[in-house]
């Protein structure tokens, strides 16, 4: 394999990994929703969170969709094999996030049909379970998955699939691995962390400021306990490697911890976020005046996810294995795009920096100004 | 896991994909529409600084962002759904079909998603240039997603621009040019879009109408018709043209949808169009013998004329493109139903050589079975059919979904030309009559706009990738249990999010515009 197709797919898997950071970073909407039932919150606070919160879930959304076509147009094979197989667990995530959609816009609007507790209790389930179920699902990548792929069922007439989950229970499965609830918990955790730092920042209220800085210093400990526990078991387990010149996978020790010592900038990326993350998490329980614990711990987050992922993809490992058929296991080099299709997809990933640049012009406009109970009484669009 | 494809999970997996789209279909529409309409009418506010055309653009934006929601929801379905129930489709053509997808989420959702939030929350915020720009941007976004999908959407119907690679066992694009810009992706773009503005000016004028039956607030139903009609006419005629382009273009690469669009069992030449008819119910077969009309009126020839550009043209029917032996454009004498079936079944015999003798290490054999392959791949998706009768779509549904899209797409030129006459040559408040016409217009909007995607992708059955691939070798390798439960799931969950949606635009529409005033007096006090 020439060496720039094997720098598109490295290139690709890195944009891949900076869109999954972002998803979780961007994640606070549904971590911030949580405090719609906050108990201690009277439903003037709770319409700011939503109001709040209400502002940028179209960002999510939108990375969420981006994140799905970017991943399809770069591994197909992953497209195919993980929605196709685990079947029910991003058919969870994706029907909380409808629910979401389309409860803001209904949310404080007569006519509604269902009542605005329903709205409110869907944003919540989506705020509780799409984060854990997004942490379940990338703690396979770690755990694995159990799917066959045999590309020359192509030809078989009567069951010409690809792509066969090993099981009925179709991603279900995953709830039945310990450590795939340690991440999904800790990635629940951070998002209502940041959903509450998020809130300190956007809302001009005090009480509100006080309650979130509380879900921060109460979510803080639980939060590091699972990250550093799911850390701890990456580092020490063994990990899917990838022969480079045969592409077989097998086990090796110490994989992940490898792949850190042998990839030192991706450690340093995935240290300089955790750092933040904790940093960011510190100021907002110590530095009571201090607002901008959300742009530390966000960053932070970005960069730890980044790090994970790229870690997991990088350096020759597996990052989708399988643990019914080792070598059905996912690797960059053979569930990639055609190099043709990821070079005319890196010359369009040319356009992201002037994507982002936009967003952050947009953003401050809209954010300059910190919103206030005032100005949804004065009924701006609101929620 | 499961051992075999059975017509179930297909029929479900279809049944599925459908529902998503066609609600999604429901909602997407009045977002391009309504994008022109609101623009124009920021525009002249911009432009003449008159607080009126504020408040007419708000109540419009107001209705926008509830309908914008349900759209978004819904489209987040649809994407995922190729990995999730088209699992083979997302492997054997995803080096393709991808791009777009991904495309469209760089650059046409940020753009929509990061300005529709200034359109909505800036008025106090940003200049009113910068809103107003954020207001075309939001539409353009929209706009430019649809194009990417119907990109997408297109190489499905049209393939091209790509090879097969038997070691991947996949298609690969080779020319993203040809991709991006098919004449089949920019007829449908230009029709699609289109029919969007048509239904967005449909219902302004429909919603106007109805406060003009209320004699409230008549001076900003008036301005919203007039608005609203003008863009609705243009589209309307653009949409007649496009609409002839693109029966001519489905002539050229789809025939069988054709002939199943027009009834056309046994076809020929001079081949007149059908304007009206009722096909025969005892007719279930194309070579039953039975009559496939009970009565129908047509015009002389104007079939050739549409598809081919002369009048005495050759359009084949269900029956001719089955029994092939006809001379194709090119010059070619078409192949039969089941020369291609076997054709099909040859390259996938092929391919399987090929890898077999691949891994073997015999090269030279393998590369006998790959020129074989490479010979018979035009035909590879006929390999998975089992008998030429499988090619057919149905025919009722498109024939009477496409009377339908037409004969409305008539009506509407001829109804925005008269509430246009009227609602500036005349008094358009007291043709009661017409309110009422323009309010049974809004459902009449959605009909037509549902019927055409009926007709493009009915039409288009067996097959995911026209002539490469049909829906049984793409379907993903699921319990029909899950896929029935989902289906229900989405069912429901869609219908209850429509009712919410309509009972919320209901209470809008009949708050109306003062509500919207009032937001605007509000800003001024802010």
């Amino acid at each position: 394999m020439d060496s720039t197709y094997i720098l598109l797919q490295n290139y690709w898997w890195f944009i891949i990994s900076l869109l999954g950071g972002l998803l979780v970073f961007l994640m606070f909407v549904q971590g911030g929703n949580t405090l719609l039932v906050a108990p201690g919150l009277n439903d003037s606070r709770r319409r700011l969170v939503l109001n709040s919160t209400g502002r940028k879930w179209e960002f999510t959304f939108t990375t969420l969709v981006t994140f799905g076509g970017a991943f399809f147009a770069s591994f197909p094979l992953f497209y195919s094999t993980s929605f196709g197989g685990a079947y029910w667990v991003w058919m969870l995530i994706l029907f909380t996030f409808v629910l979401q959609a389309v409860s803001y816009e209904f949310y404080s609007k007569r006519g509604n049909f269902l009542g605005s507790r329903a709205y409110r209790a869907f944003l919540v389930l989506n705020g509780i379970a799409a984060p854990f179920l997004v942490g379940v699902a990338v703690a396979t990548f770690f755990t694995g998955s159990e799917f066959v792929v045999e590309k020359d069922n192509m030809t078989a007439s009567l069951m010409p699939v690809i792509s066969r989950w090993g099981n009925s229970l179709h991603g279900l499965e995953a709830l039945g691995n310990a450590w795939n609830w340690v991440l999904g918990i800790a990635v629940m955790f951070l998002t209502q962390i940041l959903g509450a730092m998020y809130v300190i920042n956007n809302v001009d209220d005090e009480t509100l400021g006080k309650h979130c800085r509380g879900v921060v210093r109460r979510l803080a400990l639980p939060f590091v306990l699972a990250f550093v526990a799911f850390v701890a078991f990456v580092l020490t387990k063994d990990g899917f490697a990838v022969d480079a010149a045969t592409g077989e996978v097998s086990m090796q020790p110490y994989k992940y911890l490898d792949n850190f010592l042998e990839m030192p900038l991706v450690a340093l990326v995935f240290l300089i976020g955790v750092v933040l993350v904790l940093a960011g998490v510190g100021v907002t329980i110590f530095k009571e005046r201090n607002r901008r614990g959300i742009w530390l711990a966000g960053s932070g987050t970005v960069l730890a996810v980044l790090g994970l992922l790229l870690c997991v993809g990088w350096n020759d490992t597996a990052y989708y294995p399988s643990t019914l058929d080792l070598q059905s296991s996912l690797t960059l080099s053979n569930s990639c795009s055609s190099k043709f299709t990821l070079r005319v997809m890196a010359w369009v990933s040319v356009l992201v920096p002037f994507v982002l640049a936009y967003i952050a012009y947009a953003w401050r406009a809209i954010d300059r100004k910190k919103l206030t109970a005032k100005e949804i009484d004065e009924g701006e669009h609101t929620y | 896991m499961v051992e075999n494809i059975s017509g179930s999970l297909i029929d479900w997996s279809r049944a599925q994909f459908a529902l998503t789209a066609a609600y999604h279909w429901l909602f997407v529409p009045l977002t391009l529409g309504l994008a022109v309409v609101m623009g124009l009418m920021e525009t002249v506010y911009y432009k003449t600084g008159d607080e009126k055309w504020k408040r007419t653009a708000r109540f419009w934006m107001k209705l926008f962002g509830i309908n914008f929601a349900v759209g978004v929801a819904t489209g987040l379905i649809l994407e995922f759904q190729f990995g999730t129930n088209w699992s083979n489709y997302s492997w054997f053509v995803g080096d393709i079909f991808g791009a777009p997808l991904a495309i469209e989420g760089i650059v046409a959702f940020f753009m929509e998603v990061t300005f529709i939030a200034v359109m909505f929350f800036g008025w106090n915020k940003v200049s009113r240039g910068f809103h107003l720009a954020s207001t075309w941007l939001t539409g353009l976004g929209a706009t430019i997603s649809a194009w990417w999908i119907l990109v997408a959407n297109s190489w499905m119907q049209d393939p091209v621009g790509m090879v097969f690679n038997p070691d991947t066992m996949r298609n690969e694009m080779v020319d993203f040019w040809a991709v991006a810009t098919s004449d089949t992706a920019v007829v449908k773009f230009l029709h699609t879009v289109l029919s969007g503005w048509v239904l967005g000016a449909v219902f302004v004028v429909g919603v106007s109408c109805w406060f003009l039956w209320k004699r409230r607030d008549k001076a900003f139903a008036v301005r919203s018709i007039k608005v609203a009609a003008s863009v609705g006419l243009v589209a309307a005629l653009l949409l007649a043209w496009t609409g002839d382009s693109s029966a001519y273009n489905v002539a050229k690469t789809q025939p069988m949808k054709l002939a199943a669009i027009e009834g056309l069992y046994e076809g020929g030449n001079g081949i007149g169009l059908v304007g009206v008819g009722v096909l025969n119910p005892s007719k279930e077969r194309w070579d039953d013998g039975e009559d496939a009309f009970l009565m129908k009126m047509e015009i002389p020839r104007m079939l050739s004329l549409l598809a081919t550009r002369d009048m005495d043209g050759y359009v084949p029917g269900i029956g001719d493109i089955i029994r092939g032996g006809y001379q194709l454009p090119d010059g070619t004498t078409a192949l039969s139903a089941q020369e291609k079936i076997e054709r099909g079944r040859s390259a996938i015999a092929s391919l399987a050589d090929y890898r077999r003798l691949r891994a073997e290490g015999d090269t030279a054999a393998a590369s006998a079975a790959r020129a074989e392959l490479m010979e018979d791949m035009p035909y590879f998706g006929y390999g998975y059919l089992s008998a030429p009768g499988e090619t057919v779509p149905p025919v009722g549904i498109n024939f009477y979904s496409f009377r339908v899209m037409v004969i409305l797409g008539g009506y509407f030129i001829a109804f925005f030309a008269v509430v246009l006459f009227l609602a500036f040559k005349r008094d358009i408040s007291r043709f009661r009559w017409l309110h009422v016409v323009a309010l049974v217009t809004i459902p009449l909007g959605y009909i037509a706009t549902q019927t055409g995607w009926i007709v493009a992708e009915v039409g288009r059955q067996p097959w995911t990738i026209q002539d490469l691939l049909p829906v049984g070798a793409a379907v993903s390798g699921l319990e029909v249990g899950s896929v029935r439960t989902t289906f229900f799931i989405f069912a429901i969950l869609f219908t209850v999010l429509l009712i919410a949606e309509i009972g919320i635009m209901l209470r809008e529409i009949r708050r109306g515009p003062e509500q919207a005033a009032s937001d605007v007096s509000n800003d001024k006090k802010a």
